[in-house]
């Protein structure tokens, strides 16, 4: 099981030729993903890294049925891209391209709504199942097998926590870097769903950041669960000055509920363990789970 | 990006949006002649001179010094040039800028648009965001404009009205017609209005602004709505695409350290710290500056080195943050994914060779692909380098130094 992607999903590389999409995918193809071709316009009837090339993404599915794609479009393009791999019925679009214009996002996410397209990113490393299939740009070999499920804002910080978890004994079943745009495609409420639902994920960290309201939302959702898996939860930014744009765009701390405090308050008041340090986060989540 | 508010109203003209006229002089005797021009084109005795800096409570604020506020008007030609020659040059201190204040080149001398005629004036609020929840932008408005808004949301939200707009079919115009129902505007000025709310929507899309705020929205005492001041944020993401907006910056209202990081691609924000940090990725930053203060220290910066940490970067980043003499100890955490730790490392032996003598402790935490290598390279060179894998190691080196 694990959620999003496994072993069984056809990845089709969006921006396949270009630099970064030709780096990352020869990282996926070693890390043993199914990745079944893609997309460069103009370049369709080609071959790259021995998969064929197409000119549209609507080909690209038609020849080898691929049900997944990433996307490594610069910023300028990538929100075409998107809405390319969404109306060619593509189930889940992974966009790692930063600095996509917001008006762009704006007009994309309406575009998906009449889709079932499930969008994660912009701005995010991606998703990875450990041992079966990476769709991102994450170093693969820090994710060990295992049973926690990890949502985070950031990359280097989703690293981190796995890192830890794998330090403290246990392992990952699939890690979600959900982007840190002011808008992005799946929410952490979305992504803690989907693993509350995943019988191979026992337990889940959940790493947010000032700016936005979504960790409140996803507290609160919690908190209304009946059966309920152990939630481990960090917020990076207790010490960013209001107003400042600290890297992603959208940690700006602006309204009442979206600093450090006030979203570690709710989380903590809907019963996720949450741990002022990131350092204590595998830690955390052992002695949680050997309880 | 910001944009001074006379560079934010010459753009909102092009737009057809009525603005407050003036012009914008970097001399007295310049502003003097601004007076006697827009007295002639308009008609009034009086003008207004304000002072054009990135911060808002200008008309509160004062010229350090003097009693010279931000914003005055002159009712002579040798008045405004009086003001002017107050206000430029001088350091204008306002509940934005802190108490630095922040340094004015520039006065917009502007029209009195305050004059008396047949109908009452009125000030209003108006601005255009991003609602982030919603994923649409929402123009929110008051009918209680020329005040600090927050106030005026927290103690009376009752008098903030939003108005969503569908990302696919734009502005409606029924919707433009409830802003100025709403606002309570009647015949000419509601017509106005109406006029008004529209093209500044158009302003705001065609412009990829982040934020447009109107305070105050004019109705002048003959039906005439105009914007009185404006404050415009562009999106960052969108300048490679409005190359001519790009040209606007004012990089003198920018903090240099900043400004110089930019150069290096280096994403940095000075704090008030005494602990540096060199970190990549934005999240791990954040995470990091807090792990800091939870070791008793405080962060001096925020500073992402991206996904290409080399030796030009590292030295780069070093020199920013020594470049502050609050900084007591600087924590490097990276955590190699596609970049290699050995590499950074390199790096950070490079620089520190580079830079020649660093006074400060260093603290290296490496971790990922290459790690231990990483490790032994900074334990063989020599240097008064402390190396940590794990981030708690990190964290307690950090205690001992700021201890």
């Amino acid at each position: 099981m694990s959620i999003l992607v496994n072993k069984q999903s056809k990845i089709l590389v969006q921006g396949f030729t270009g630099t970064e999409g030709t780096f990352h995918a020869t990282q996926m193809i070693e890390y043993g993903t199914n990745v079944v071709g893609g997309v460069t316009p103009n370049k369709g009837g080609t071959t790259h890294l021995d998969r064929p090339v197409f000119n549209t993404v609507a080909d690209a599915v038609k020849e080898t049925g691929a049900n997944v794609s990433i996307i490594f479009v610069p910023p300028a393009f990538a929100a075409d891209a998107i809405m390319e791999a969404a109306e060619a019925g593509i189930a889940l679009v992974v966009c790692i391209t930063e600095g996509i214009p917001v008006q762009d996002m704006v007009k994309a996410k309406l575009f998906l709504q009449s889709t079932k397209t499930r969008l994660i990113g912009p701005n995010c490393p991606g998703v990875i199942t450990a041992g079966e299939c990476k769709v991102g740009i994450m170093p693969g070999f820090v994710f060990k097998k295992g049973k926690i499920g990890i949502v985070s804002k950031s990359g280097t910080l989703t690293y981190e926590a796995s890192d830890q978890v794998a330090k403290a004994g246990l392992g990952v079943s699939t890690a979600v870097g959900i982007g840190g745009d002011p808008i992005i495609g799946t929410t952490t409420k979305e992504a803690l769903e989907l693993f509350m639902n995943d019988p191979e994920t026992e337990a889940i960290v959940m790493i947010g950041e000032i700016g936005g309201g979504m960790e409140a939302e996803a507290a609160r959702w919690y908190k209304e669960q009946k059966v309920k898996k152990p939630v481990v939860g960090f917020i990076a930014g207790q010490t960013a000055p209001p107003g400042r744009r600290m890297g992603h765009a959208g940690a700006i701390i602006g309204g009442a509920e979206d600093t450090a405090e006030a979203k570690m308050a709710i989380m903590k008041d809907c019963g996720i363990t949450v741990v002022s340090s990131p350092a204590d986060i595998g830690a955390t989540m052992a002695s949680i789970i050997k309880k | 990006m910001n944009l001074h508010e006379y560079q934010a109203k010459e753009l909102l003209k092009k737009y057809n949006v009525p603005v407050q006229e003036g012009i914008p002089v970097d001399r007295a005797d310049a502003a003097e002649e601004a007076y006697k021009n827009l007295k002639v084109q308009f008609g009034n005795a009086f003008a207004v001179v304000k002072a054009q800096i990135h911060a808002g409570g200008r008309g509160k604020g004062k010229i350090q010094g003097t009693e010279q506020r931000g914003v005055a008007v002159g009712k002579s030609a040798e008045e405004v040039k009086q003001i002017a020659s107050n206000i430029l040059g001088g350091t204008l201190v306002t509940i934005q800028t802190g108490a630095a204040g922040k340094l004015v080149n520039k006065v917009l001398v502007a029209q009195d648009v305050y004059y008396p005629g047949p109908n009452p004036i009125k000030e209003f609020y108006l601005s255009i965001l991003l609602d982030r929840g919603r994923g649409q932008n929402v123009i929110m408005y008051s009918t209680e404009g020329g005040m600090d808004i927050e106030e005026v949301a927290h103690n009376t939200p009752e008098k903030i009205f939003k108005e969503w707009v569908h990302p696919g079919g734009g502005l409606q115009a029924f919707q433009a017609r409830k802003i100025a129902f709403n606002l309570g505007l009647k015949g000419e000025a509601f017509k106005n209005c109406v006029k008004f709310v529209t093209n500044l929507y158009n302003a705001y899309v065609g412009l990829d602004c982040s934020m447009l705020e109107i305070n105050p929205l004019f109705k002048t005492s003959d039906e005439k709505i105009i914007a009185v001041d404006c404050k415009m944020n562009l999106d960052d993401n969108s300048l490679m695409r409005h190359p001519e907006l790009e040209a606007m910056r004012d990089i003198s209202e920018e903090d240099p350290t900043e400004v110089e990081a930019g150069k290096f691609n280096l994403n940095f924000v000075k704090l008030d710290g005494n602990v540096g940090c060199m970190v990549n990725g934005a999240g791990l930053a954040m995470a990091t500056m807090d792990m800091i203060k939870l070791s008793g220290g405080e962060p001096a910066n925020f500073l992402d080195v991206g996904g290409t940490a080399n030796a030009t970067t590292v030295e780069a980043g070093f020199r920013i943050i020594l470049k502050d003499p609050k900084v007591k100890a600087i924590l490097i955490n990276i955590f190699g994914g596609i970049v290699r730790c050995d590499r950074v490392a390199q790096g950070v032996i490079d620089a520190y060779k580079s830079i020649g003598n660093i006074e400060v402790p260093i603290i290296v935490r490496l971790q990922g692909t290459n790690a231990e290598e990483a490790k032994k390279l900074i334990e063989e060179s020599g240097l008064k380098v402390q190396s940590a894998i794990l981030l708690s190691e990190a964290a307690a080196l950090v205690g001992k130094a700021v201890a």
